[in-house]
């Protein structure tokens, strides 16, 4: 890593990246957060991004940008990016600015940013042969 | 002239000063028997503009500006007149009515000084000078009128506007608008606000737009619908587009829009049945054919 990182988790999860956008995302950390994201879908082999930007309360042209060029670049490492979880405003202000974010894939929530993506929720009842939990004395290998 | 003009001015000033009371006496009386106009306003209230505005009339006199602009000049009496005017204009009165009630105080003030003079020459220079003076205020006055009810338009028009776009929740995760009526930008604003602040607050997956209550499309309102159809994506919705009519479809293939990019249905109950595939729901099929 050359640049310092944008600050943000990227979280694995099966081959879905999970990751979100904060609110102080300045033009720097954004094109740190493009870097870093893209060598972790090559590294992780991830078939699919998450990026969840309920936390953001503007999206100005950069970030826009940004969220479409991600695209662009997971679709040729063969991921496939969903932004999820747009407040009103925020679609409201983009759509006034002209910016549509084309090709990029939008959900309601994460929850249906996942769905998309082919995690089905599944309720797990913990039975007895369940995972170790931590701190279980019989778990530890 | 000028001394002459001072003269008379000092006149009317003095009957104002010395019989304000017969003044506004007259002119309460003449509103009431207007009362047929329509205005709507008490006698206790009518007494109480009558005295704010005699004072003010008087006071206005006595400054040192030309009759013309004594009631632009003149703070109170400015004050006075407004506030009349707007008092008739909230409560629906007739624009006459309006215009009238600051133009009887021309009789009243005649009345009363005629009781000071029975020089002929002095009494035409004293109707002239009234004349001047209240013609002022009655210009004043109706422009008051005017801006009291564009005002009550504005505030109905933007309570229409609310009122006009309800956010109607149609099934599980969809949603419809029933548009009526054209859509402007600021109306395309108010469904856009409403429909994604419904979208986040049910989950909803589907937003239908019927438009069967549009009358036209043209390319300003497709290009509403569009603005309206993107911001829905953004949000991570489907949107649907229905009723439209078959006059409307040609006046759109004709003018060249491009809706390609939206999913149209011909009628609401199609575009539940597609909001209920999108979202991968059964409807109510077992029941019939409730959908078709």
């Amino acid at each position: 890593m050359t640049g310092r990182t944008a600050g943000v988790p990227i979280l694995r999860l099966g081959d879905v990246l999970v990751t979100g956008l904060l609110n102080e995302l300045d033009d720097h950390s954004a094109t740190a957060f493009t870097e870093e994201l893209t060598e972790r879908i090559s590294a992780d082999d991830a078939r699919g991004v998450l990026i969840d930007v309920s936390r953001l309360e503007l999206i100005d042209s950069f970030v826009a940008r940004t969220l479409m060029e991600l695209t662009t670049v997971a679709r040729l490492l063969g991921a496939r990016v969903i932004v999820a979880g747009m407040r009103p405003a925020v679609a409201l202000t983009l759509v006034e600015l002209g910016l549509q974010l084309t090709g990029v894939e939008t959900a309601l929530n994460a929850e249906q940013g996942m769905a998309a993506l082919g995690w089905e929720q599944v309720a797990h009842v913990p039975g007895p042969s369940a995972p170790a939990a931590l701190g279980d004395p019989g778990g530890s290998p | 002239m000028t001394a002459d003009e001072a003269a008379v001015r000092e006149l009317v000033s003095s009957a104002l000063r010395e019989r304000g009371e017969v003044v506004a006496d007259r002119w309460v009386q003449l509103q009431l028997e207007q009362a047929a106009l329509g205005t709507g306003i008490s006698e206790a209230e009518l007494r109480e503009e009558a005295d704010t505005l005699v004072d003010a009339l008087g006071a206005g006199l006595r400054d040192d500006v030309p009759v013309a602009r004594v009631v632009t000049t003149h703070r109170e009496l400015r004050q006075a007149v407004i506030t009349l005017s707007l008092r008739r204009a909230r409560a629906g009165a007739t624009p006459t009515g309006t215009s009238l009630a600051v133009l009887a105080l021309k009789e009243a003030l005649l009345e009363a000084v005629r009781g000071y003079t029975s020089d002929t020459g002095e009494l035409l220079s004293a109707a002239l000078l009234i004349n001047r003076l209240l013609d002022a205020a009655g210009a004043l006055s109706f422009e008051t009128y005017v801006e009291g009810r564009e005002e009550i338009i504005q505030r109905q028009s933007r309570q229409l506007l609310e009122l006009s776009t309800p956010v109607v929740r149609l099934w599980d995760k969809v949603l419809a608008v029933p548009l009526i009526g054209t859509l402007d930008t600021a109306r395309t604003q108010v469904v856009m606000e409403n429909l994604l602040e419904a979208i986040q607050e049910n989950e909803s997956r589907v937003a239908i737009i019927d438009i069967t209550g549009v009358p036209t499309v043209d390319t300003a309102v497709a290009q509403h619908l569009l603005q309206t159809v993107n911001a829905v994506r953004l949000m991570g919705a489907d949107c649907v587009i229905s009723g439209i009519r078959p006059p409307i479809a040609q006046t759109i293939a004709q003018l060249g829009i491009d809706l390609s990019a939206i999913l149209t249905r011909a009628t609401l109950a199609d575009a539940l049945a597609e909001s209920l595939r999108l979202t991968g729901q059964s409807g109510p099929r077992t029941e019939g054919a409730v959908l078709r």
